[in-house]
């Protein structure tokens, strides 16, 4: 560039002003523009889509707020938890809890990626995160069960603790699977829907069994 | 004059040359114009590895030439800008950098793309259900190359279904796997099994000169485990050796005679039909036989202590003690004739 070569600034006009290009339509998650606000306000957003996020899987309803901001910390959560709570049953050596923790994580996500992939193939119109998403939220009735087996089996391991345990597990595998079913059997053509509720229904009954036949050492 | 003007022209189409085979590289990246691929010095590493060795060859080149002599035109005006040749060098690495890149993302898209399988997860449940029960129906004509569907949601299904179920035997059976998990071992038998011997028996249809395609044997396979998963499902709860026997031979051996008829009716010659049904019923009635003794044991002792007091039926006892006998008794009753 031989003609730029000879252009001088001279010392006393200040260069200043912005260099920036329209982007067109901002985003609605404005992520750039919130490096600069207290971490609380970050967490506590978070936080708050996690809560939101429990709330429906309670109550499943028709929304599509757990399908349009997914995230996947609130089943990393449940996870974690509910691998911790399931480890060191039924074992005679202590090293068998080590695989316990594994076993439930590789179960939980490797399950959740084949039932995703299964219901993308039928042709669903759901992505890949947002399935990840939705049966990650969709264990925690099965947490909540978890809870309550290891509460009653504080009190004693008969029979009537097993009937009690029975029941309850029973209870939540069916609302996990009917919560998850609300939300991803809608973007299936209808006359498909059966194909993509069983493995969801086998995938929550391999969890359930697995909480129902825990034994603490 | 000559080499001036070549030398003008050099650096000119140089950078320009890069610029454009790297602007649509740039384009879609932001919006703000990359100054660095306009230097001699640009800022790719790939691009300063091709400058770097430019330039040695060109030291390398230039002693070797120095001897030569420097009479030539053609060499004087490749000596005369040796920034020409370092441009061209670096414009073809670039373009060499481009193809390579175009043709690994082509090759990414063809073979991760999850559209290949989509035609072999066509299916309507109604057709799922068909299928199930046909696979336990041996059919008759075995002149004529029977249809197999060509389908992979059915025998996926039922692998995990038989994985889930082969937990279920192990968990009530408390087996105990030392250098694993039970999950782990649950899903690599079931896969193993589909998979591995899918691939063994194609191998031996190819050989056999059988008229079957991979998927196809797949599926044929995947739905022979149907008769494995009614099996091992009532088997695992009802604990009786004679009852897993009866299971065995007739929901096995259905399932084997529809496998071996499908089979017998794509191949020709005998002895092919033979290697290839021996080998697949073999392996087929031996995996369940697999599936039932090793994780699952039959603990004789369970009726007992779910009834009675705690006692095998044969030990012998002291006859002093009526209540001990008439334990004994009661229970060896109750074994008797539990086992009729």
């Amino acid at each position: 560039f031989p003609g730029l070569a000879d252009v001088s600034i001279s010392q006393d006009i200040p260069v200043e002003g912005e260099i920036t290009v329209p982007v067109g339509s901002h985003s609605p998650d404005e992520d750039y523009s919130t490096l600069d606000e207290p971490v609380k306000d970050t967490i506590m957003r978070d936080l708050k889509a996690v809560g939101k996020k429990f709330v429906h899987v309670m109550y499943p309803r028709k929304s599509s707020a757990l399908l349009r901001d997914w995230d996947l910390w609130g089943p990393l959560v449940l996870c974690v938890s509910l691998a911790l709570m399931l480890q060191g049953g039924s074992a005679d050596s202590k090293d068998d809890g080590g695989p316990q923790f594994a076993e439930v994580f590789v179960i939980i996500w490797f399950g959740a990626v084949v039932i995703t992939l299964n219901s993308k193939l039928m042709g669903g119109t759901i992505s890949f995160f947002q399935s990840l998403c939705v049966l990650g939220y969709c264990v925690m009735p099965l947490n909540v069960a978890m809870l309550v087996c290891r509460l009653v089996l504080l009190a004693g391991a008969g029979t009537i603790s097993f009937i009690i345990r029975l029941i309850v597990v029973g209870a939540m595998f069916a609302w996990s699977t009917l919560a998850s079913t609300a939300f991803l059997a809608d973007s299936q053509p209808p006359n498909r829907k059966a194909l993509v509720v069983y493995p969801i229904f086998l995938f929550y009954f391999v969890i359930s069994w697995m909480i129902l036949t825990f034994t603490p050492q | 004059a000559g080499p001036g003007a070549a030398a003008a022209a050099g650096p000119g189409p140089g950078p320009a040359g890069a610029d454009t085979v790297s602007a649509p590289a740039q384009a879609g990246g932001s919006a703000v114009i990359d100054m660095e691929n306009m230097d001699d010095t640009s800022g790719s590493s790939f691009e300063d590895m091709g400058e770097m060795h430019q330039r040695m060859k060109e030291e390398e080149e230039e002693e070797a030439e120095g001897e030569a002599g420097a009479g030539e035109e053609e060499d004087g005006e490749f000596l005369g800008m040796k920034g020409l040749r370092g441009q061209l060098g670096r414009q073809v690495a670039d373009q060499m950098w481009q193809v390579g890149k175009r043709q690994a993302s082509r090759a990414f898209s063809l073979y991760a793309n999850i559209d290949i399988l989509r035609p072999y997860f066509d299916v309507e449940p109604v057709q799922v259900r068909a299928r199930l029960l046909e696979s336990m129906i041996p059919v008759k004509m075995i002149n004529f190359p029977q249809k197999i569907a060509g389908e992979l949601y059915g025998p996926l299904m039922l692998v995990f279904t038989l994985v889930a179920i082969l937990l279920h035997g192990m968990k009530t059976s408390d087996t105990i796997i030392r250098e694993g998990t039970l999950m782990g071992t649950a899903i690599g038998t079931c896969f193993g099994y589909w998979l591995g011997v899918s691939s063994f028996m194609y191998f031996l249809a190819y050989l056999c000169n059988a008229q079957i395609t991979m998927v196809q044997m797949l599926s044929l396979l995947g739905y022979g485990l149907f008769g494995h998963c009614i099996t091992l499902f009532v088997t695992y709860n009802i604990h009786f050796h004679s009852l897993f026997y009866i299971f065995w031979l007739v929901v096995g051996g259905l399932s084997t005679l529809r496998m071996v008829a499908v089979l017998v009716s794509r191949t020709v010659g005998h002895t092919q039909r033979l290697i290839l049904c021996g080998t697949l019923a073999a392996l087929h009635m031996l995996f369940l036989l697999y599936l039932h003794f090793a994780y699952h044991k039959v603990v004789e002792g369970i009726l007992d202590t779910l009834e009675g007091p705690n006692m095998p039926p044969f030990q012998r006892v002291a006859r002093d003690i009526p209540v001990v006998s008439n334990a004994v008794l009661n229970t060896t009753a109750k074994a008797i004739a539990l086992t009729l």
